[in-house]
Formats: C-alpha cells, sequence, structure tokens
C-alpha cells in the first residue's frame, strides 16, 4: 500500500507492506539516526516524533502513518545542537548507541516540560536505556541543556 | 513478529466489527504486544481513525476511550483529581513514556495480560467494558472470560472513589511481580491484586476502611497465587500482604511515595 506522510518538514510518499513498522519505512526511506535496539518496545533507541510526540517506531504501524508529521533526529539538527554540547560538555556519551533515542525524548521532554526537576527527568527518560548505563551524566546533561534553554539559548 | 497481508482502516465501528468476525482478522490497537506474539492473520483492522481516542467526564462516569493511551489516562487533569493521582501512580512505571504514549487502553484491557498494571487500577475502580455487540459488562466478570471477536470501545469508571497503587519489580520499567490497586467509597474498601501472575482480580470487597495487616494477612493466605520465572508463589504470597496495607494506606491518605 501506499502512505503519504510528512518527513522533517517533507512531503513523502512510499509503498509499505501491511505490517511494516514506521522503523522499517524510515530506515527505507534513508533515514539514519533511527536505530532498532530491542525490537521489544522497551529500549526507546528507535524514539521519532509522531506529530510532534515521541514515540517508538518500532511498534507504530507505518499504515498509521498516512498523513501525518514524523520527525527524527535529522530534522532537528539545530534544536540538538545545543544538547549536544550539552552531552558533551558533562561527559555523557560513552558508547553513542543511545543517543539518538535518547536526544529525541530530551528535547520532547525540554518542549514539555521545560522546567523539569531531575525526577521529573528521571521519570520522563526512564524508557531511554543507556547500555553504558549513564544515567547520571545524561541527567546532568539535560539540567544543563534545560537552563541554558531557559536563559534563552539553543531555539533555532 | 505478527505478519499481515493487508492494512485496513473501517471507517465505522460496525465495519470494524464486522471485519473482525472473520478468524483471518485481527484488530491492531497500540501494537506494543501484539507486534510480538508471532501471529499471522490476514486482515489487521485499525481502529485508529473512529474517534476512540477520547476521555470524557459524564456526570457520575468517566468513559476511556479504547484508543486512549496510557499516557492520556496518566496525564488527564480530571482523572488525577477525582481518583487522587492513582492513574499516574499506577502507569508511570510501565516502561517509558514513549510506550505509554502509544499503548492503549482498549488493547491493555481487551488482552488481559497477566502482568497488567492497568487491570488492576480499572477492577479497583469496579470499571465496566464498553463492547460494540455486547454492550456494557463489568470488568470482572470480562476478565474471566476467553478472548472474543467483539469489539472493545472503551471502559467506563465510576466516581466517588479514592484509588491507589503499589507494586514490585526487580528494577524500574520491569514488568511487575506482583500490582496491589485499592479504592475506597462509600461501601468500603476493595483491593485488586494483578501480576498474580494470572489475571488481574478483585480480592477484597467492603472491607472497612481501617482494615489492618491481620485482615490483609488473612486475605493473602487464601487468595490465589502462583509462581513463574519472575517470582514463585511464596514470594507473592510474602509480599501481597505488605502491598495490601501500602495501597490502603495510601488510600487512606496516611502515605504517598
Amino acid at each position: 500500500m501506499t502512505v503519504e506522510l510528512t518527513l522533517n518538514g517533507r512531503p513523502v510518499r512510499a509503498q509499505v507492506e501491511a505490517d511494516d513498522s514506521l522503523y522499517t519505512l524510515l530506515r527505507a526511506l534513508g533515514v539514519r539516526s533511527v536505530k532498532c535496539g530491542c525490537e521489544t518496545s522497551s529500549c526507546g533507541l528507535c524514539t521519532v516524533h509522531l506529530d510532534g510526540q515521541p514515540v517508538l517506531s518500532c511498534s507504530v504501524p507505518a499504515p498509521r502513518c498516512a498523513g501525518r508529521a514524523v520527525t527524527t533526529l535529522e530534522g532537528l539538527q539545530s534544536e540538538a545542537r545545543l544538547l549536544g554540547e550539552c552531552l558533551a560538555d558533562e561527559g555523557a556519551e560513552q558508547c553513542g548507541f543511545c543517543a539518538s533515542g535518547l536526544i529525541m525524548n530530551a528535547l520532547a521532554l525540554a518542549r514539555e516540560n521545560p522546567s523539569a526537576t531531575d525526577e521529573e527527568i528521571d521519570a520522563y527518560l526512564a524508557g531511554n536505556l543507556c547500555r553504558c548505563s549513564g544515567y547520571v551524566g545524561q541527567r546532568r546533561a539535560i539540567r544543563r541543556y534545560l537552563s541554558r534553554i531557559a536563559s534563552g539559548e539553543g531555539r533555532a | 513478529m505478527a505478519s499481515f497481508s493487508e492494512y485496513v482502516f473501517p471507517e465505522t465501528i460496525e465495519e470494524a466489527y464486522a471485519l473482525n468476525q472473520k478468524r483471518s482478522s485481527v484488530i491492531v490497537a497500540g501494537n506494543m504486544w501484539l507486534r510480538m506474539c508471532g501471529l499471522r492473520k490476514k486482515t489487521a483492522i485499525d481502529l485508529s481513525r473512529l474517534g476512540l481516542d477520547g476521555i470524557t467526564e459524564e456526570g457520575d462516569a468517566f468513559t476511556l476511550g479504547a484508543m486512549a493511551t496510557l499516557r492520556d489516562l496518566e496525564t488527564h487533569p480530571a482523572l488525577a483529581r477525582e481518583y487522587g493521582g492513582a492513574f499516574g501512580e499506577a502507569l508511570s512505571p510501565i516502561v517509558g513514556t514513549q510506550f505509554r504514549r502509544t499503548a492503549t487502553v482498549g488493547g491493555s484491557v481487551y488482552s488481559r495480560f497477566g502482568f497488567s498494571d492497568v487491570s488492576a487500577l480499572l477492577l479497583a475502580l469496579d470499571a465496566r467494558v464498553l463492547l460494540h455487540a455486547r454492550g456494557e459488562t463489568p470488568l470482572r466478570d470480562y476478565q474471566r472470560e476467553p478472548w472474543d471477536r467483539d469489539v472493545v470501545l472503551g471502559v467506563r469508571i465510576p466516581k466517588g472513589r479514592r484509588a491507589a497503587a503499589r507494586s514490585v519489580r526487580l528494577c524500574s520499567t520491569d514488568l511487575p511481580l506482583l500490582v496491589c490497586a485499592a479504592s475506597l467509597g462509600p461501601d468500603g474498601l476493595r483491593l485488586a491484586l494483578g501480576a498474580r501472575p494470572g489475571r488481574a482480580m478483585i480480592v477484597a470487597e467492603g472491607l472497612p476502611a481501617d482494615a489492618d495487616e491481620a485482615a490483609f494477612a488473612a486475605i493473602a493466605r487464601d487468595v490465589p497465587l502462583g509462581g513463574n520465572r519472575r517470582a514463585s508463589e511464596d514470594y507473592r504470597r510474602r509480599v501481597a500482604p505488605v502491598l495490601m496495607a501500602r495501597a490502603a494506606a495510601a488510600v487512606r491518605g496516611e502515605e504517598r511515595a
């Protein structure tokens, strides 16, 4: 079947199978930031924004995305730059495997709750597993990021 | 992985129901667990364009649409106000925010997962399941029934009860080893247990609001519990009265943790 959607602000038309996931579709479209870690809806690595909300692309049926807006890290480069700096400054990146999913969910957190407390950061990002267990550094980085956007930096 | 050869968006509930009468069809709700079950079906029926994603407050009840997500329940201000934050408490330990933004009320209720945090809380609130063909049926009965081919339209929960939920997990975001949801209303304290590991069930009703640990220990001795790879029956039997006491204390407003 054919689906038409908006991917990172651009209209896209693609052929999908009935049992394809959004993840499969995105990879077929050449989107390389989206990776699949667990395939059990547990790790958060495949997080993308669907109509502005973070979802697990491995679990969203591709046909359900017809007519909707999908945003991946490729589409949020300007917004993600400052968060990337904060991750680097806090040494929060180790192997980097989880980074794209983490960044997508952290950007959603910043939009939804820009004054999030540490407890709220932990709760919001609980579904983003880090195999290097770098959670403390990630929390510091996100706290730094929220603080910097509160002072007017980083919004593209 | 589940496999389908066609994916259909019915335009009406009647059409969805008719399609679902075929054994070769399956309804796709949140698709969180369905896709992992290895099911092979001809037709996937998607309910996402039928307007079943609302949460409405009417008179003395809330109606939760089948396609409302767990995140919708968790963050809904009126639900939080009415039930003392129980939905946030019960649902926030489930995997992560992205997961809960896709997992649905209908998927949780229809599937009757043994590990469901959702079912335990809805049972404690005496929810009723809204089915297309059969109409309204108590969740406590529905929980005991085999899977059928009716279409879950939503769930209705009465107002007038405070609720709380407690669970034990090996680690944050994991499936629960045991769940206890409590609610307190004019007819006393009601307790539901989930992850027994069988389907969630109501284990006590009409208890006095100040029921004590001896009462919870007596309930836990007789309640049907079992063992699986996550926890033994003996472990669950020891933990059950503790969770009951904590959930009861929380619903009485003595403890929120």
